[in-house]
C-alpha cells in the first residue's frame, strides 16, 4: 500500500504560495467570503457564550432566574424566533454572496475554461467570444485587477476548484459547467487544490494561479502566440526523442506534430512553477524524475513511466522541455 | 562482495564529519525545495519518494558515489551540484543549489548511516 502525504505535503513541501492561507484574501470576492467567515465566527461565539451562561444559570443560578429561564417565553424566543431570525439572516446574505461570485460573464471579464482530470488541470483561455484561444495545463495566469470568470467543467469525476485567496470554493461536475469569479489585486502566485476527494492522488492535484502586472500580462500572453523558437543542440535530440518514444500521442505541443489530449499541454511546461500538478518544484532533476517514474510520485496516474530509456534520453527529453516557455 | 570491496575506498570515520559548521536541518530543507526526493527515497523527507534515482538510506556509509567517485565530502558536494562534471555520463543533473546549499545538503546525507 502506497500511503499518500495528505498531511504532510504541507508541512514539508515549500513550494511558493504552498499552503494556501485561507483567512487572508487578495482580492475582492475572497475578502467578502472571509468577511462572511468572520461574521459566523462571531456569532457563533455570542451563542456560545449565550449557552453557557444559560447552563451556570440552570446549575447554580439564583432561584428566580432558574425558573424564569425553565419558563415557555424563553423557549419561544431563544429556541424557535431566535434561530430563525438569526439564521435566515445567514441564508439571505450567504446566497447574495454565491450569486455575485457566480454573476454571468461581463464583457470586462477574463474567460479561462479548467476542466478537472484525475489529478491533472486542463486550462484553456478563451476569447470574447467563447472560443479556445490558447491552451495550457496546471497553471492559469490573469492580470491583476480584473475579475476571471473560470468556467469549469470535469472529464471523469466531481473534482473542485479552490484557490483560497481568491475566490470561493465550486465542485466541476461530470456533464455540467459551474462559474466561478476571481480576482487578484496584487502580483503573486496563489496556490490552488482540488477539494473534492477524487481518488488516489487526489491529495497530489494542485495548480497555481499567477497574477501579473497588466502589461507583464499582455507581454507573457503575446509571448506564448509565437511559435515555440526550433530548439538546437541536446534539446534537439530531446524533440527527436520526444516524438519517437511517443509523448506526443498524450501531450500537446503548439507548432509541432504532438497533439495528444489525454495529459497536460506541454507547450509551455518549461515556464511552469510546478510539474506534476502542483506537486513538485520545476527543474531538470524533478523533470527527468516525473518523466523516468511518474508512478512512484503520484501513484495510478496515467502517465506511464519511461524508466526503460537511458539517462541521456532523459536528460535530452528534459532539456527539451525546459526550452518551451 | 563488491561492497566489501569498494568499502575499503571509504575515508577514515573522521573524514566524514569533515563539514564543520554545515547545518543538517538546513541541508535537508534544501533538498526538500528542490525536489532531491522526486529520484530518491531520503530518510527524513516523508515525501515524495521517487524511484527512478539510488535510495540515498544509508548513504554515510556508502564507499562511492554514484559507483565512480569517493565518497568524500568535498566530492559530495560538488556532486551535489553539479553531478554531471562529477561523474560524465550520469543520469543526475546539476541542480540549483548554492555552494553553502549543497554543502549543508552534504552533511545531512552523510548523517545518515
Ligand atoms: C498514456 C499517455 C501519456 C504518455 C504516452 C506520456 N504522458 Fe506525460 N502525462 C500524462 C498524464 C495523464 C499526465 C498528468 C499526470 C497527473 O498529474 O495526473 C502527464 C504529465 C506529464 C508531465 C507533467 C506536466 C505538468 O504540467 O506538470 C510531463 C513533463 C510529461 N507528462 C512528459 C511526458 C514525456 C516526456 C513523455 C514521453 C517520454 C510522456 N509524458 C508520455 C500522460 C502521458
Ligand atoms: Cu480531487
Amino acid at each position: 500500500m502506497t500511503r499518500l502525504p495528505i498531511f504532510s505535503r504541507s508541512t514539508e513541501q515549500a513550494l511558493a504560495g504552498w499552503p494556501p492561507p485561507v483567512l487572508d484574501p487578495a482580492g475582492p470576492f475572497a475578502s467578502s467570503i472571509t468577511v462572511l467567515s468572520w461574521v459566523l465566527f462571531a456569532i457563533g461565539g455570542v451563542i456560545l457564550g449565550l449557552v453557557l451562561a444559560a447552563l451556570w444559570v440552570a446549575l447554580a443560578g439564583p432561584e428566580r432566574l432558574r425558573s424564569r429561564l425553565g419558563g415557555t417565553r424563553v423557549i419561544w424566543l431563544a429556541g424557535i424566533a431566535l434561530p430563525v431570525v438569526v439564521l435566515t439572516a445567514l441564508l439571505i446574505y450567504g446566497l447574495t454572496l454565491t450569486s455575485m461570485l457566480r454573476t454571468p460573464t461581463q464583457p470586462s471579464d477574463i474567460r479561462v475554461r479548467v476542466t478537472g482530470e484525475m489529478w491533472w488541470w486542463r486550462v484553456a483561455y478563451l476569447d470574447q467570444t467563447g472560443r479556445v484561444a490558447m491552451t495550457d495545463a496546471n497553471e492559469i495566469h490573469i492580470p491583476v485587477g480584473r475579475t476571471v470568470t473560470v468556467e469549469l467543467q470535469s472529464s471523469d469525476v466531481i473534482h473542485s476548484f479552490w484557490v483560497p485567496r481568491l475566490s470561493g470554493k465550486i465542485d466541476m461536475v461530470p456533464g455540467r459547467r459551474n462559474v466561478l469569479r476571481m480576482q487578484a489585486d496584487a502580483p503573486g502566485v496563489y496556490a490552488g487544490q482540488c477539494a473534492e476527494y477524487c481518488g488516489g492522488a487526489h491529495a497530489l492535484m494542485g495548480f497555481m494561479v499567477v497574477a501579473h502586472r497588466p502589461d507583464d500580462y499582455a507581454r507573457l500572453m503575446a509571448g506564448r502566440r509565437r511559435p515555440a523558437p526550433v530548439a538546437g543542440g541536446e534539446a534537439a535530440r530531446g524533440a527527436q526523442l520526444f516524438q519517437s518514444n511517443g509523448c506526443g500521442a498524450c501531450h500537446r505541443v503548439a507548432g509541432t506534430a504532438a497533439n495528444g489530449l489525454a495529459g497536460p499541454d506541454l507547450s509551455h511546461v518549461g515556464s511552469r512553477r510546478t510539474l506534476g500538478a502542483g506537486i513538485l518544484p520545476n527543474n531538470r532533476g524533478t523533470m527527468i524524475g516525473w518523466i523516468g517514474d511518474p508512478q512512484s510520485l503520484k501513484p495510478g496516474n496515467r502517465m506511464p513511466a519511461y524508466s526503460m530509456l537511458p539517462g541521456r534520453d532523459l536528460t535530452a527529453i528534459a532539456a527539451y522541455l525546459e526550452t518551451l516557455r | 562482495m563488491l561492497l566489501l570491496l569498494l568499502g575499503g575506498c571509504k575515508p577514515p570515520p573522521e573524514g566524514r564529519v569533515a563539514l564543520p559548521g554545515a547545518d543538517l536541518e538546513r541541508g535537508k530543507l534544501v533538498m526538500q525545495q528542490a525536489g532531491c526526493a522526486a529520484c530518491h527515497v531520503i530518510p527524513g523527507i516523508a515525501w515524495p519518494k521517487g524511484r527512478l534515482g539510488p535510495d540515498l538510506t544509508g548513504f554515510a556509509r556508502q564507499g562511492m558515489i554514484a559507483g565512480r567517485v569517493p565518497n568524500r565530502p568535498d566530492v559530495l558536494t560538488a556532486f551535489i551540484r553539479n553531478a554531471p562534471a562529477v561523474a560524465p555520463g550520469t543520469t543526475m543533473p546539476a541542480m540549483p543549489l548554492n555552494p553553502g546549499e549543497a554543502r549543508d545538503a552534504a552533511a545531512y546525507l552523510l548523517s545518515l548511516d
